[in-house]
């Protein structure tokens, strides 16, 4: 087991390093010019060329793909071009509304999404399962702004139980920050409902249908127990994987999310940072992505053994 | 933990929640009260007023900043940080002082010195500074509160420069940091301006904090746009950058916010539903938008072209799209901002005359247009750009050239506006965009108007004569003169063609009817605003 964690965090180390090469280089085949958008609508082109100069954006790609490594080696992952604060303190400043966020709606995916599934595969072909169907696919089916402007709508200014926006920390008090992430939590987190429930009604209905299943009614169980205790357990490994990729498509899902909620997230930053063109931004939090699905990915491998001790390592 | 268990834990969760949240979302009332929350135009990201022309930036800054003389609302020139200045009787010497106890945020008295390197500073990258250095023999300290300014020759516009009201404003920053090079970011934001920045609160992206100065001491005139006594009846200002438009009306509907600045004209008719709402237009001036051509390249290098397109516009049809109704948008047929004293009617006959699609293809056919490729750059991101490049691609196709609209980002557009190479190397032929009215107000700011190649502004046109026109009207001796010479510029503007003005307009402004005192300005100004 600890060989195979040593042996899978040294495997991440090439990868990040060609993630990183890759980064840089489609943000240097990009169009588009950080000294234009400093310089402003009323600049001239002898203005921009001064800026580019500063900024060394004119010097040859090796030369500042090899400073930027170097930084990075270093722990520095350099300096924002626009606001001239390290990028660290901006990750930093945004990494909790993102956190926040994505553990809220894991946790309200989750809770939702698995119950629903077991009833969907229980109840099969019976009208609770229907509605669990249709609940998925409305699910899949609703964009996340969508839904997030009728929530808004609805509870933020027709019945003015929560906020219509902005995050407050959680140091400020418990329900300040949790009043202002139940609506894009819910927002969010319905098409991972919608998802994990398909999934986890599929896996288990494959394994209600197995013999030990029959075995364990016929031995006199309750349906509770047959369901929870041996069929959820069972049928754990591929929820337990769509999960993990779950968590891995919120890092895209947040950005819509945090943008109609006006959440000072880590995906605002990046879309924010694409607009402007600010590669240090650009690079540091796609470095940080990439580490971030790394782990997920090992701790979902690693999971897999809590639910099947068959699986070794 | 069991199922059992589990649920009661959330259940008890939910309760405490509850318990400890009522059943109505609510801010803090102290904080409510004393916070003005304010949306802004745009993203502040640049915190350095002489290294970008971003409005942001500058709106920013008049925070932070303050400046020796302003513009009131009859486009005078006024003291601001200056007590009292004086003029030599050859027009050589301008001699300044300060006013008494003017501070700057860390607490040190502004000096002659601070004074004389801002503006230095500001001149090395705005084009009326730029002139006011060309002009200037030399700049002398007299005492810690006096200066002295010695021109070569006299210029009346010296004041003018020394009170620009819009992008690059000559702000007063300490000496130290305005020895930073014009091209680079300071890195201090230290002003002597009527509110402190709050730099450990910033969240670029989220969220700009100002406390009031207390220590500011304002002029007693009332105030008139920037000049004028800068009375700060608030204690703390919150930015709060609310990218989706949806989201800040909802935000502004349900008192999260306090006044948001710009409303686009879709949204008005949900905000006025609101009695707790006032929408109104507080800008006087509002803004132009425009047609710009790239003169290096053909076939816009033929003033023929340009000129068959003048006879297309209808300014209507531009100010419709940008504004949404008459009310906010209208026709201006001059090349100066229309409400500004340099407003010409002169030839505008051309632009408010019955729309001429014959006389347009015969120029065309004169210029010898060959069928080329014409490159509209667009910003979808942008829907006052790209309005305008919608209806500019059509027009361009009703009368057979071979227009197409190269659609991108804001920040992919400013940057491909920039290459001169021909559009099969990446160049251009049109774009389009908007310059607030106080930049266009006389021929020593109106960028656009300017002849001078490659030194110009994007699209590079090659205008002695404009440059003549402009020198002299630089030189003219009184206004008489001046206006004589800005009717010869607009004159001659409908030959060249430099750009074509295609609408005025005013975004309005949304705010709780618990704030009141905003002042009537092309820039939204934060002083003098009460918050009930």
């Amino acid at each position: 087991m600890l060989s195979y964690l040593i042996r899978r965090v040294l495997a991440t180390i090439p990868v990040i390093g060609m993630v990183a090469f890759f980064v840089f280089s489609l943000l240097y085949l990009t169009p588009g010019d950080p000294a234009a958008v400093i310089a402003g609508d009323i600049a001239t082109s002898e203005d921009i060329e001064r800026i580019r100069q500063k900024l060394g954006l004119n010097e040859p790609f090796w030369t500042r793909f090899g400073t930027w490594a170097w930084a990075v080696l270093h722990g520095d992952l350099g300096i924002s071009i626009f606001t001239n604060l390290p990028v660290t303190r901006l990750i930093a400043q945004r990494i909790e509304p993102t956190l926040s966020l994505a553990i809220c709606t894991l946790i309200v995916a989750i809770v939702v999404a698995v119950p629903l599934g077991v009833i969907g595969a229980w109840k099969a072909g019976k009208f609770v399962d229907r509605l669990v169907m249709l609940f998925s696919v409305l699910g899949f089916s609703i964009p996340v702004f969508v839904l997030a402007y009728l929530l808004i709508y609805l509870f933020a200014i027709e019945l003015d139980w929560l906020p219509v926006q902005g995050y407050t920390p959680i140091r400020e008090g418990f329900w300040p920050w949790l009043s202002h992430l139940i609506l894009p939590s819910i927002a969010l987190g319905t098409i991972y409902i919608a998802l994990i429930a398909r999934i986890t009604r599929a896996t288990m209905l494959d394994v209600l249908a197995q013999d030990y299943v029959r075995t364990a009614h016929a031995k006199g169980l309750s349906p509770n127990a047959v369901l929870m205790q041996h069929a959820l357990k069972n049928a754990a490994v591929p929820i337990v994987t769509i999960i993990g990729i779950g968590i891995a498509l919120l890092i895209s899902g947040v950005v819509v999310t945090e943008t109609v909620f006006a959440m000072p997230g880590i995906g605002r930053l990046t879309v924010d940072a694409i607009i402007r063109r600010d590669y240090p931004i650009i690079q540091g939090v796609i470095l940080l992505f990439s580490v971030i699905y790394v782990v997920v990915n090992l701790l979902v491998d690693l999971s897999y053994r809590l639910f099947d001790p068959r699986i070794q390592y | 933990m069991t199922i059992a268990k589990t649920r009661g834990a959330l259940a008890a969760l939910l309760l405490a929640a509850a318990l400890v949240g009522g059943t109505h979302y609510s801010a803090p009332a102290a904080a409510q009260q004393k916070t003005l929350k304010f949306v802004p135009e745009a993203d502040l990201r640049i915190l350095d007023p002489i290294a970008t022309t971003a409005y942001i930036t500058r709106n920013y800054s008049y925070m932070v900043y303050d400046t020796l003389f302003s513009v009131n609302e009859k486009f005078e020139v006024q003291p601001q940080m200056v007590e009292k200045w004086t003029l030599s009787d050859d027009k050589l010497t301008y001699t300044f002082t300060l006013r008494e106890g003017l501070k700057f945020h860390d607490g040190q008295p502004v000096r002659s010195a601070d004074c004389i390197a801002s503006i230095e500073r500001w001149s090395k990258r705005d084009a009326l500074g730029q002139r006011l250095a060309e002009m200037t023999e030399k700049w002398t300290v007299v005492d810690d509160r006096t200066f002295t300014l010695k021109l070569k020759r006299p210029f009346a516009l010296t004041l003018d420069a020394l009170g620009k009201p819009s992008s690059n404003v000559p702000f007063i920053m300490p000496e130290r940091v305005a020895k930073t090079d014009a091209f680079e970011n300071i890195k201090e934001t230290i002003g002597s301006g009527p509110f402190k920045f709050v730099k450990d609160e910033w969240v670029p992206g989220n969220k700009v904090v100002f406390v009031k100065n207390t220590d500011y001491v304002p002029r007693k005139e009332p105030p008139s746009w920037a000049s004028g006594g800068k009375v700060v009846k608030v204690d703390r200002v919150e930015w709060i950058y609310i990218p989706d438009s949806a989201t800040a009306a909802a935000a502004l509907n349900a008192g999260e916010v306090d006044w948001w600045q710009m409303v686009p004209p879709d949204l008005v008719p949900l905000l006025t539903k609101n009695k707790d709402i006032k929408v109104e237009n507080t800008d006087p001036m509002g803004s132009m938008g425009m047609i710009r051509f790239n003169q290096l390249h053909p076939p816009f290098n033929n003033p023929k072209m340009r000129q068959a397109v003048l006879y297309l516009v209808n300014q209507q049809d531009y100010a419709l799209a940008i504004a949404g109704d008459a009310k906010n948008g209208r026709s201006c047929p001059s090349f100066f901002s229309c409400g500004s004293p340099s407003e010409s009617k002169v030839g505008s006959e051309i632009l408010t005359g019955k729309r001429d699609l014959e006389k347009a293809k015969q120029l065309i056919k004169e210029a010898g247009y060959k069928g080329e490729k014409i490159v509209v750059l667009s910003a979808t991101d942008q829907p006052i750009v790209h309005s305008q490049g919608l209806i500019t691609v059509e027009l361009l196709k009703s009368v057979g050239l071979n227009a197409e609209l190269a659609a991108n980002d804001w920040g992919t557009l400013i940057s491909r506006r920039a290459v001169k190479e021909p559009i099969d190397k990446g160049g251009w032929n049109i774009f389009h965009t908007w310059l607030v009215g106080p930049d266009m107000a006389n021929p020593a700011i109106n960028y656009p108007l300017r002849g001078i190649g490659e030194k110009s502004w994007f699209g590079w046109p090659v205008d002695p004569k404009m440059e003549e026109l402009r020198t002299a009207w630089f030189d003219a001796a009184d206004p008489g003169s001046q206006r004589k010479l800005i009717d010869d510029m607009q004159r001659h503007s409908w030959e060249s063609v430099p750009f074509i003005p295609t609408a005025q307009f005013v975004i309005p402004t949304a705010y709780r009817s618990n704030i009141s005192g905003l002042l009537i300005s092309p820039i939204a100004f934060l002083w003098n605003v009460e918050k009930k």
